[in-house]
């Protein structure tokens, strides 16, 4: 048990999933999709917007915290915390921060600009 | 149906919360909406990746991760909830900063797990690995320094030892060749990386020529441009994070990521189009930083606040002009008690012009007004308001230089074409601000001059404070 789990351990990348040309092929296929599709999503923003808009999709960026968790999953496996699970463990900190930090200064932000909307209304 | 294929169904469904969050963020009626939308989503991807964790034939180490994302949290909640109105524009660029951080340090991670000793991979997937790490460390430590010199741009130098040192604006035309080459170079260092995948200088030079690749890219750039520039890293930050989901195989970071790459790469045309600049003039041509700058020649006779509160009196229409002066001096409240004052004693019709670029980021000066409990509904957008300014007996301008220049008529020089407001379109015309200088388009303003214009030479909130008293007593 213990020799299989090393050996698996040696083996995978990150989040356990290996690269095939198939799996490429389909990564590339998402990756050209969404940036078409991110192109079409905004077309005309007022200026008020922009700012809130801007912070909002940088608190969605940091959806680097899943690419972290799993990186610090294969890192921390077996109890040892080498260089590179504390490199993870910080990218974990990191993306978190901009994660909640983001949303939640969208959201202040944009109860300033459009509650104050709905209360003058 | 097989354990993975939930995950898939879990990642997918955290996908497709972001796109209706993205489109919602668009329009001012469903902007919060949005914003929630995509927080959820975020949840759903953080959850269905501890489930993909917790499930896995490998026991994760949990109190070290649990740790990591509890403090992330409690840091990043509490930044978010503690910074000042004023002080936003710099949190969005540093929260830009840390996620490009983020995505560079989950590639090194990845590459030092090899550098440690766990098996390399073969082939295909060696060449995959190295690339998209290789990239997505590129676009991340670029991101990151970029973010903090825009952030010390934004608030305008950084304090050392009680010592203030101004943030630097420099940028000869050379330094974009330097810039080529260091661009090659890193594509050079990735692909030398593919046959040496255990080299621990390939990786630090790759990190040093990123870094100063985001120095190189913010420095040239004046103030003003800030906004473009954070929007431009903040695309970045998305594309590093699709390139993490390379490294991987993972679909949500590759969505996502690219999503935000391309509706951020959007934005930052949108926001060019409204001052009037177009991308390659804000990254290439440095601005403003000096030197061209027109010289003063005329002088302008000062008023005082008790001239002005007389010739308020019996005024019926008022428009205060905002710029990035009344931020400065964070006089918003003393600009609402003004206009409620005015209202109230001479029965004043208020209401305020707002230029799209006003301030140092779009939207800078809702914000500010709206934290003084201006009335959503008196702030009217250039366009709108620009019609009613003939009828107007006096514009009240408070810090605002290049946005009401009206040399950005006539079709020359660094402000040509950009739309402004027309603030010298009112029977008065009352300037405060602390001196003649140019604004930050280095072009001397006639509406000083004008003859129907007052000016009162002082800070925002000192001026406002005098106008307000002597408003009081006349």
């Amino acid at each position: 048990m213990y020799e299989w789990r090393n050996a698996s351990k040696a083996n995978k990348t990150n989040g356990g999933i290996r690269m095939t040309p198939e799996l490429l092929i389909g990564s590339i296929t998402l990756f050209v999709l969404s940036i078409f599709l991110g192109f079409e999503l905004i077309t005309k923003v007022p200026a008020t917007l922009h700012t809130p808009l801007m912070s909002g999709a940088n608190a969605i960026s940091g959806i680097s915290i899943v690419g972290a968790l799993l990186g610090a999953n294969v890192a921390y496996d077996g109890g040892n915390t080498d260089l590179s699970g504390i490199l993870a463990f910080i990218a974990v900190v990191l993306a978190m921060i901009n994660v909640v930090g983001g949303f939640a200064v969208t959201n202040r932000m944009l109860n300033m600009i459009a509650g104050k909307k709905n209360r003058g209304a | 149906m097989e354990f993975n294929e939930w995950i898939d169904i879990g990642y997918l469904i955290a996908a497709a919360l972001f796109i209706f969050g993205l489109k919602k963020l668009g329009h001012p009626r469903t902007a919060p909406r949005g914003n929630q939308l995509g927080a959820l989503g975020m949840l759903v991807a953080v959850l269905t990746t501890i489930l993909d964790m917790e499930l896995a034939d490998d026991p994760a180490n949990w109190t070290l991760i649990i740790a990591g994302l509890v403090i992330g949290s409690l840091i990043g909640y509490w930044m978010a909830v503690k910074v000042e109105m004023t002080g936003m524009p710099e949190l969005v660029a540093l929260f830009n900063g840390f996620g490009g951080a983020a995505s560079a340090l989950v590639a090194l991670s990845e590459s030092w797990r090899y550098i440690e000793g766990a098996n390399l991979p073969s082939g295909l997937e060696l060449t995959v690995t190295i690339v998209a790490a290789g990239l997505s460390a590129l676009v991340g430590w670029m991101t990151l320094t970029g973010s903090l010199l825009a952030m010390f741009k934004l608030k305008g130098g950084i304090e050392v030892f009680g010592k203030w040192i101004k943030t630097p604006t420099w940028g000869p035309s050379w330094l974009n060749i330097v810039k080529v080459l260091l661009i090659i170079s890193a594509f050079g260092l990735i692909f030398y990386n593919i046959d040496n995948p255990t080299d621990k200088n390939i990786i630090f030079a790759l990190i040093a020529v990123s870094s100063i690749l985001g120095i190189l890219l913010v420095l040239p750039i004046g103030g003003a441009d800030m906004p473009v520039v954070v929007s431009l890293l903040n695309s970045l930050s998305g594309i590093a994070a699709a390139f993490t989901g390379f490294i991987i195989g993972n679909s949500v970071l590759i969505v996502a990521g690219s999503l935000v790459g391309a509706s951020g790469l959007i934005l930052t045309f949108i926001m060019c189009k409204a001052m009037n600049r177009t991308l390659p003039d804000v990254l290439f041509k440095s601005f403003g930083g000096g030197g061209e700058k027109a010289s003063l020649t005329r002088t302008k006779v000062g008023s005082d606040a008790d001239e002005v509160a007389m010739m308020l009196d019996g005024a019926q229409k008022v428009i205060i002009v905002p710029g990035y002066g009344m931020a400065v001096s964070q006089c918003q409240h003393q600009v609402k008690e003004f206009a409620d004052l005015i209202s109230e004693k001479y029965d004043t019709e208020v209401s305020y012009a707002i230029h799209p670029v006003a301030g140092r980021m779009p939207g800078h000066m809702n914000v500010l007004l709206a934290e003084a409990n201006v009335p959503y509904e008196q702030l009217i957008e250039m366009d709108e308001i620009n019609s009613e300014f003939p009828d107007c007996d006096v514009a009240l301008v408070i810090g605002a230089n290049d946005t009401t220049n009206p040399a950005a008529r006539t079709g020359e020089g660094p402000l040509a074409g950009m739309p402004i407001i027309d603030a010298d379109q009112a029977r008065t015309v009352v300037i405060i601000k602390r001196s003649l200088s140019v604004g930050y388009a280095g072009v001397d303003n006639d509406l000083f001059y004008m003859d129907k214009t007052m000016m009162m030479f002082g800070d925002g909130k000192k001026m406002m404070t005098a106008l307000n008293n002597a408003v009081k007593e006349s």
